[in-house]
């Protein structure tokens, strides 16, 4: 093997073939759904998202959350996915088709978030667990985010945005605490994910 | 073809002041560049351990520095990796891969200030990407977290990079090519195919999220499996029988090696996705590659272990050697290892675990990284031209970081499968295999410590070699005295 063009034809070529078959044939294919209308409720899934929502998607993917946590259901005999309650049925490409970046994640320090808009539907559960995990989560190693909340004096009444919470966590009298933007929009990003919708490739098993 | 491979030599070998004017000319002509990306390289080692130990010691002390979003762990665990991958790991990849270009081709680094630009544009890449990341622009994409504006930094630096690579080989001098040849020019041909591709699709213009983790999957394992793999292997192709003075047991099994892996490697990606959204067929073709990958590791194997055999004593004499031969030996067991965890029946056991987190520092730490220090022990004196002022620095570096990384490796195996078999079983709570995983990371943050102890030890050897403490040495410096090291001599 003493002559380039030999050697550069064989790199090149062997290096295509992974290009074509995991690159330019799910662009072809898997990057190219489109949404269905369930004809009994007349839903379009998978859903669009909500403007605050694509904000928060944002934040999450600024705040690293995929590092822990995973959006991915997978079939019964792989995983106990189902069994622990992740979902009402595995994922499939279509369900991710909306997500930019995707977040299938490779990792699970923290609980798969598929559907956790579903398991967890309250906005101020949300914001008490950002603010400090351990309170509703104990034993959790989930850091808090509350540098996305601010603490400020009350201005007359108390903010209807301001969150609930407990001693040692809870501010001085006359303070509250309320959520920024960015917290606002990863809460409504966190509260759309759910996934149980039927699609005709994955419809919902009876339950 | 010859039934062994030596180095290619000049047609006036015999001639061996000849040879050696030679080196030294193209040795001065890389000079600038080696100790600018060696230099950089190991700021960023320094920087990324840093950040690896900080990451660390958050999920051990959740509440450790939580007040600022700039050091919160999803962005300090994406600034490590991205910090060591393209601050460390590439720049000593592309400063050894330079100097070997130009020894093997036997022409001197030519417009040397272009490469120097090129490394001062690549440091600016990784730095305003590190720091991208730690104020909230990453994307949260597994090896491609860099922002836009740095990944296009480093995409532009690499190109020009990438361009002398090649140039130099295409006007190399006339005569035999060696393996580390084939592998260097395959890298440099690969990586910037692979970046653009990857930063295209899934940054600039992003494609559907369907398809976007087959993409994500296809560069994260290709940056492991087609840039620092043969950057690694063309080192120890390099150094092994370059230290010991002796050929390459076989020069069919090297080109068997080099062109299984070229095939193999490129598909292995989508085992990161098993169980996921994806036809079955995808799944399955990385699997069966990832197999497969056992045809050009024994291969490198077998080559490597029969070159080195009979002079295993000269691993307690050359520093060179004993982190070359370490990274070589894990390169079989890491990939190895990496197969078996292919398979679905243990995958379903090692996914989304830290087994996984375990594998990659074998991978790029306990292969790459050790063998690229090895590289340096060799390059750094022939382009300073000063020898190693300290073995006993040297050999703290040794001892830090082997046991700090098999006790990492081991920790993180030991938790990730325990955390595995927890998930598996739906009758166990979430929150215990979280539990069962807390007394390994503690470990693991021990053999950070002591990881980034012996790269301060590299630092200051480093340091005192750049600034050529101590007294001129002829001799290279070796473990133990001269009278223990005879009747071996080394190659210098």
């Amino acid at each position: 093997m003493n002559r380039m063009p030999v050697i550069v034809v064989g790199i090149f070529l062997t290096f295509l073939s992974s290009w074509i078959g995991l690159v330019a044939y799910p662009y072809l294919t898997l990057g190219r759904f489109t949404a269905v209308t369930d004809e009994a409720t007349g839903d379009i899934n998978p859903p669009t998202l909500s403007g605050l929502a694509v904000r928060g998607q944002r934040v999450y993917a600024s705040a690293g959350c995929v590092y822990c946590h995973s959006q991915q259901v997978r079939q019964v005999g792989f995983g106990s996915d189902l069994a622990r309650g992740w979902g009402a049925r595995p994922t499939v490409a279509r369900d991710y088709m909306r997500e930019n970046p995707v977040f299938l994640g490779t990792m699970r320090t923290g609980p798969d978030l598929t559907n956790i808009g579903a398991r967890q539907s309250s906005a101020m559960w949300h914001h008490q667990h950002l603010y400090q995990p351990t309170v509703v989560s104990p034993g959790s190693i989930m850091p808090s985010y509350r540098y996305l909340y601010t603490t400020q004096k009350i201005q007359g009444q108390r903010s209807a945005r301001a969150i609930d919470l407990l001693p040692p966590d809870n501010p001085p009298d006359g303070y509250e605490v309320l959520p920024s933007a960015e917290a606002e929009a990863l809460v409504a990003y966190l509260l759309s994910l759910n996934r149980n919708y039927p699609l005709p490739e994955a419809p919902e098993p009876p339950q | 073809m010859s039934a062994t491979l030596t180095m290619p030599r000049p047609a006036a070998a015999t001639n061996p002041a000849h040879d050696k004017a030679e080196r030294a000319e193209i040795d001065a002509s890389t000079r600038l560049p080696v100790v600018l990306f060696y230099g950089s390289a190991i700021f960023w080692l320094l920087v990324g351990s840093l950040l690896a130990l900080l990451a660390s010691l958050k999920m051990n002390n959740p509440h450790f520095l939580d007040q600022w979003g700039w050091l919160t762990f999803g962005r300090v665990r994406p600034a490590h990796l991205n910090a060591v991958a393209y601050g460390w790991a590439s720049s000593a990849a592309i400063g050894t891969g330079l100097w070997l270009m130009a020894r093997l081709c036997r022409v001197p680094l030519r417009y040397s200030k272009l490469v120097i630009g090129a490394a001062i544009f690549w440091n600016l890449g990784v730095l305003l990407g590190t720091f991208g990341i730690l104020a909230g622009d990453g994307r949260s994409i597994e090896w491609l977290e860099f922002p836009n504006y740095a990944s296009g930094m480093l995409f532009v630096a690499y190109g020009l990079i990438a361009v002398w690579g090649v140039l130099m080989f295409r006007f190399r001098q006339p005569g035999h090519v060696y393996v580390s040849q084939w592998y260097l020019l395959a890298a440099f041909l690969w990586f910037p195919w692979l970046y653009s591709t990857a930063n295209i699709l899934l940054n600039f213009e992003p494609i559907q999220g369907g398809a976007q983790g087959a993409v994500n999957w296809w560069y994260g394992h290709n940056a492991l499996g087609l840039w620092f793999t043969p950057i690694g292997l063309a080192t120890a192709y390099y150094l092994i029988p370059k230290v010991l003075g002796r050929p390459i047991h076989s020069y069919y099994l090297s080109i068997l090696g080099f062109w299984t892996l070229a095939l193999f490697y490129s598909w292995n990606g989508m085992h990161h996705l098993i169980g996921g959204p994806f036809p079955a067929w995808m799944i399955s073709a990385s699997v069966v590659a990832s197999i497969m990958m056992f045809i050009p590791v024994i291969t490198t194997a077998i080559n490597h272990h029969m070159t080195v055999r009979g002079n295993f004593q000269a691993l307690k004499w050359s520093p060179t050697l004993r982190f070359t031969v370490f990274g070589a030996m894990c390169y079989t067991l890491a990939s190895v290892q990496g197969s078996f965890m292919a398979i679905p029946s243990l995958n379903v056991i090692t996914h989304f675990t830290h087994y996984t987190v375990g594998h990659a520092h074998l991978g790029l730490y306990a292969f790459f990284t050790m063998i690229m220090f090895g590289a340096m022990y060799y390059i750094l004196p022939r382009v300073v031209g000063w020898e190693w002022p300290s073995a006993r620095l040297i050999r703290w570096h040794f001892w830090l970081v082997a046991i700090g990384i098999g006790v990492m490796v081991v920790s993180l195996t030991i938790g990730g499968i325990l955390q595995g078999l927890a998930l598996l079983d739906p009758g166990v709570t979430f929150m215990a295999s979280l539990d069962y995983t807390k007394p390994w990371l503690l470990i693991r943050s021990g053999s950070g410590i002591l990881l980034t102890a012996g790269h301060i030890v590299f630092a200051v050897s480093f340091c005192l070699l750049l600034f050529k403490v101590g007294v001129k040495r002829t001799e290279p410096t070796l473990f133990g005295s001269a009278e223990d090291r005879q009747p071996e001599p080394l190659n210098p």
